[in-house]
């Protein structure tokens, strides 16, 4: 390709990845300055002397901690159930015969089409009627319903050598221990994929937290930051921002760590067949 | 000893399927069912009376319900294509031999889609902010005039379509990406012999040979944006003038601000329909083939 056309290519990649990056840059400096500093024309692109106090402000604001133990709590608690359960569930559904198979992934894939909000009206009643509202387990039992979670395990373990499985069961092993002992040890990347999905969907789940969760003592880090943010008496972006910098950078954490299965989380629904 | 156990090789499945089984017909099936019950009910004074078809004919009337579907068709119709315009154009640029760094770019297009609807919202709430928002300023810095982001109709749905596709471009790039990956690398290099140019291979080789991944990317996004509801409710409230509201937006209003329970179930009927519909017509374009 002649110089100018790559140049080209390389201007667009450059842009868009600049494009990406920047909001993030933004989010992290505006939590360093002032209020006006963010609003003034241009704003304030470099690192403040704020921090300190914008945090002070910011805990006087909401109860932050209690807000991301809550989030730390339901995101680890759903993700250790989901693996479990749809590892389990895919296993069954790509590595064995039995009656009614065909309508169980029918119904799971189909349940992929319908909305979740459609859900939410008769969830919220069932939730008062048990007397579950404003729970962590009101937020996690209902999304464990998931279709995508239980497809990704499938997809996987349509791979797994049934040789393996034949050796285990010759050797004796019953099928519970063949399962945790064989199949779960040697698909550890699809696991690394699914628990970094489930995680972050559900660190960063609204709308359904929103709905069941009433008091601010069960309040999760999105709900407290549209909260934050919904109070009109005294905007501060400074401190908005800089609440909002601290619910992103454990998220964007775990992905520059574990980018790999990321990745293979976003593309294992997509690529194998 | 094993064929003694109550787990066997024939009983192993069900073990194994059940608990999940049982989730989805409590937390998905039943409320499904549910909904499209009460869908035909009114909640007056704290008891559910029927009312048979009312709630869709009230439906079909109702004018913010029209100017919500008309709100996501325009999501639809320009952010959908756009964006996964705009993620296949960057997928091919990374695949370029002679790109240097791809994981660099990989990683960095990515990483809008980790962040939280919410947590992205608010930052490009202060970005777009029409008298201090940085985006005016670079717009009146090349000679434009500023935008009042969110207090005119147009202005407060691109608003919108710029903010959902900065988050999720990156993630059908990812998708498509391993779409590319996947064609054989001597098709490309017969073209290469052949002299293809770049836009001869990108539209009669590689387009048509990830038009499945395309196909999925255009579905599930389709199928996001019918469900929109973060950004509106922290960028616009909906608003102005109902400029930006979304079926899952009005869904969420009537349910649980007005608690008309039977109205709002009817409004989610309406999207699972729209959305079936849409999704058939999707698949059918990829069965042609």
């Amino acid at each position: 390709m002649k110089r100018f056309n790559k140049a080209i290519v390389y201007v667009i990649l450059g842009v868009a990845a600049f494009l990406s990056l920047f909001p993030f840059y933004f989010m992290f400096v505006s939590g360093t300055n002032t209020n006006n500093q963010i609003l003034s024309v241009p704003p304030k692109f470099t690192i403040g002397t704020e921090l300190i106090k914008n945090f002070e402000i910011l805990i006087g604001k909401v109860d932050l901690m209690s807000a991301t133990w809550n989030t730390l709590f339901i995101s680890t608690v759903y993700t250790i159930l989901a693996l479990l359960l749809f590892s389990a569930a895919g296993y069954a559904l790509a590595k064995f015969q039995f009656k009614g198979k065909g309508l169980i992934f029918g119904c799971v894939m189909g349940s992929m089409m319908i909305p979740s909000l459609v859900m939410y009206v008769p969830l919220f009643e069932m939730m008062i009627d048990i007397n579950m509202t404003d729970s962590a387990w009101a937020v996690i039992l209902p999304m464990l319903a998931n279709a995508f979670g239980i497809f990704l395990m499938r997809q996987n373990m349509m791979n797994f050598p049934t040789a393996l499985l034949e050796a285990g069961r010759i050797d004796g092993l019953g099928e519970f221990s063949l399962f945790f002992r064989v199949v779960l040890p040697n698909i550890k990347p699809a696991l690394g994929a699914l628990v970094i999905y489930m995680f972050t969907s559900m660190w960063n789940n609204f709308m359904w937290p929103l709905i069941i969760l009433g008091s601010e003592e069960k309040y999760t880090l999105p709900i407290a930051l549209a909260v934050l943010d919904g109070n009109p008496t005294n905007k501060n972006y400074a401190v908005i921002l800089l609440a909002t910098a601290i619910a992103t950078l454990p998220i964007l954490i775990i992905f520059l760590v574990f980018q790999k299965q990321f990745v293979a989380g976003v593309m294992g629904g997509a690529v194998k067949e | 000893m094993k064929d003694h156990s109550l787990v066997t090789r024939k009983t192993a499945p069900y073990y194994f399927i059940a608990p999940v089984v049982a989730i989805f017909a409590v937390f998905m099936v039943y409320p499904i069912l549910r909904s499209l019950y009460l869908s035909f009910f009114e909640l007056t004074s704290g008891e559910y009376v029927f009312v048979g078809l009312k709630n869709y004919q009230k439906l079909f009337q109702d004018k913010i319900f029209y100017k919500a579907l008309f709100n996501t068709c325009i999501f639809l119709i320009i952010q959908v294509p756009v964006m996964i315009g705009g993620a296949l154009l960057l997928a091919v640029a990374i695949e370029q031999k002679f790109i240097r760094g791809k994981s660099f770019f990989r990683t960095t297009i990515f990483l809008p889609s980790v962040t939280a609807l919410v947590a992205y919202a608010l930052v490009f709430k202060v970005l777009l902010n029409s008298d201090h928002g940085l985006i005016n300023y670079v717009i009146e810095l090349f000679g434009g005039n500023a935008v009042e982001w969110f207090y005119e109709e147009w202005p407060a749905r691109f608003a919108i379509i710029i903010s959902i596709t900065w988050r999720w471009l990156g993630y059908n790039m990812i998708i498509l990406l391993a779409g590319i990956q996947a064609i054989p690398n001597d098709v490309l290099e017969a073209a290469d012999i052949d002299g293809a140019s770049f836009w001869d291979k990108l539209f009669h080789i590689i387009i048509p040979m990830v038009k499945q991944v395309i196909i999925f990317c255009t579905i599930t996004s389709t199928i996001g944006t019918l469900q929109l509801f973060d950004e509106p409710y922290i960028l616009t409230a909906g608003g102005p003038n109902d400029a930006t509201i979304t079926l899952g937006m009005y869904l969420y209003n009537n349910g649980f601000r007005y608690l008309k329970y039977g109205y709002a179930s009817a409004i989610g009927y309406v999207m699972t329909v729209i959305i079936a519909m849409l999704s058939i017509v999707q698949f059918k374009l990829t069965e042609e083939d």
